[in-house]
């Protein structure tokens, strides 16, 4: 067992208060220590405050693409950190990410996106992955 | 300044080289465009000339004849109308032809120009079906941004659904593995929690139906004579129960018998909605006040609360479909976010106004006036 330490810290901010205690729940699980806020501002300073080792955001919270700015703020500040950008508004819902100019592609730079729903395994392999762990 | 491509398309050399002198320093404006139109004239002598360069570059507005070498003016027009280009074509005939004329307006024609003319007739046909395409061409883009609307407020539905159902598959998944223990007890949080998503879902599909039925509604409003004090009295006794839950008391300020002529279901609509947002929005021990009074030309109906308040900033959106104003104190109220705008819109259909004042922390009063609807 690691000491409190030496745990990674993953940063979490989603407004909806179910699905950030249940990703919370999970990603505790998997032996990591969880920084959350609630909504974007919060979020903002969260990111001023503490630096991650990883962090996921939800996409609309305040603002639609709030996700996206809260992304480009944690790349801004901590360029090695992944995002990965979490969100119910897929592909399938018509709603595309607003990646379509080369200038949104350069700066939103998640390094995933993660369909909600949260399946733990996957998102597991994915966390490991992005944390080379 | 922009520029119009007009195409002329006759056999007669003068008239193409008259036309386009006529037309040189022409512009058309309008009080209510932009910027004024000018226009570049393109020539061709047969319709199979003209076909080559309607197909090779957008062509605004066409000068046709239809007497031609090869195929004719109607030709012409019937490719154009089969391909849906979106151009405007005015035939140019001799009165000899009016009937052809006449056809050729039925089928896909702006207008018709007899020949000869003069250059004031020529202009004036040519401002009249600049405005026709300037207008096409606007409610044509103004639909596509209503679509554009619409789409927008899909995704956001289709998220706010959404979310509700993947909370809860959640927390059933976490119980389906037994995640935190063996007793039901263990997840008592998580069935409560399951079941507020479910009541707020259940808020977000009654108010998406009220809305269904305002946008469908100009047909449907059916207009009774009411009295008003009791529709909010009932409005009143329907929240009772969750204001006693909350410790809010309700005080009802409302004079006999105040008749109005609306559609009862929609002053239901809007005093359920107030009424239900002055109790969960306040704080425990508020109270409510619900006060009407007649006016000169209609009523004035006053929802007070003695709770959270709204920030000068999030007043401005407030009435925007789908806003919600979240902040801690709002973070365990649930809602749809769909109940002002819904409000707005029906107070917009009697002509009225809906107002809000509140100070943060002393609370918020939401003033409805409804003028008297004048088919009384």
């Amino acid at each position: 067992m690691k000491s409190l330490e030496e745990k990674r810290n993953i940063m979490i901010i989603d407004d909806d208060p179910d699905y950030l205690s249940q990703l919370r729940f999970y990603v505790e699980n998997m032996g990591f220590n969880v920084l959350s806020a609630n909504n974007q501002k919060d979020g903002e300073e969260l990111i001023d405050r503490s630096k991650p080792d990883l962090a996921i955001v939800d996409l609309m919270m305040e603002n639609k693409d709030s996700g996206f700015i809260l992304s480009y703020k944690l790349k801004k500040k901590y360029p090695e950190v992944p995002v990965i950008i979490a969100t119910a508004v897929t592909a399938e819902t018509g709603m595309m990410f607003g990646l379509e100019t080369e200038e949104e592609k350069s700066w939103i730079k998640a390094d995933m996106y993660l369909e909600k729903g949260i399946r733990p395994d996957q998102l597991h392999r994915e966390i490991n992955r992005l944390l080379k762990l | 300044m922009s520029t119009l491509k007009i195409l002329v398309v006759d056999d007669e050399e003068g008239i193409r080289s008259g036309i386009r002198r006529i037309l040189k320093n022409y512009t058309v404006g309008y009080p209510f465009m932009d910027e004024d139109f000018s226009f570049e004239v393109f020539e061709a002598a047969t319709g199979e000339e003209a076909l080559d360069i309607i197909t090779g570059s957008e062509v605004d507005i066409i000068l046709l004849d239809n007497k031609l070498p090869g195929i004719q003016g109607i030709d012409v027009l019937n490719h154009i109308n089969e391909k849906g280009y979106d151009t405007a074509v005015m035939m140019i005939t001799s009165y000899a032809s009016l009937e052809l004329a006449v056809k050729a307006t039925t089928s896909g024609a702006h207008s018709f120009m007899p020949k000869p003319f003069t250059p004031e007739e020529l202009r004036a046909s040519v401002e009249n079906i600049t405005k026709h395409l300037f207008l096409r061409r606007m409610t044509r883009k103004m639909k596509q941004e209503g679509r554009e609307i619409r789409f927008q407020f899909l995704s956001v539905l289709s998220h706010e659904l959404k979310s509700p159902l993947n909370a809860i598959e959640g927390y059933l998944k976490i119980m389906q593995d037994e995640q935190v223990g063996d007793k039901i007890a263990d997840y008592k949080n998580m069935i409560d929690r399951s079941l507020e998503r479910i009541k707020g879902m259940r808020t977000l599909i009654m108010d998406l139906l009220d809305m269904t039925k305002i946008e469908s509604g100009k047909k449907t409003k059916e207009l009774k004579k009411i009295d008003l004090s009791q529709a909010i009295r009932i409005s009143a006794d329907t929240f009772e129960p969750i204001a006693i839950q909350k410790n809010v008391k309700i005080h009802l300020d409302l004079p006999d018998n105040i008749i109005y002529f609306c559609d009862p279901d929609e002053m239901e609509i809007i005093f359920n909605n107030l009424i239900s947002n002055a109790i969960k929005y306040n704080v425990e021990g508020g109270e409510v006040f619900v006060t009407a009074k007649p006016e000169e030309n209609g009523f004035k109906v006053m929802v007070e609360d003695t709770g959270i308040g709204i920030s000068e900033e999030d007043k401005e959106k407030l009435f925007k479909e789908f806003v919600r104003i979240k902040n801690n104190r709002t973070k365990d109220i649930t809602g749809s976010g769909l109940g002002l705008s819904i409000v707005k819109q029906l107070v917009d259909s009697y002509e009225g106004e809906v107002k809000v004042n509140s100070k943060l922390d002393e609370g918020s009063c939401f003033l409805v006036t409804l003028p008297y609807q004048k088919n009384l």
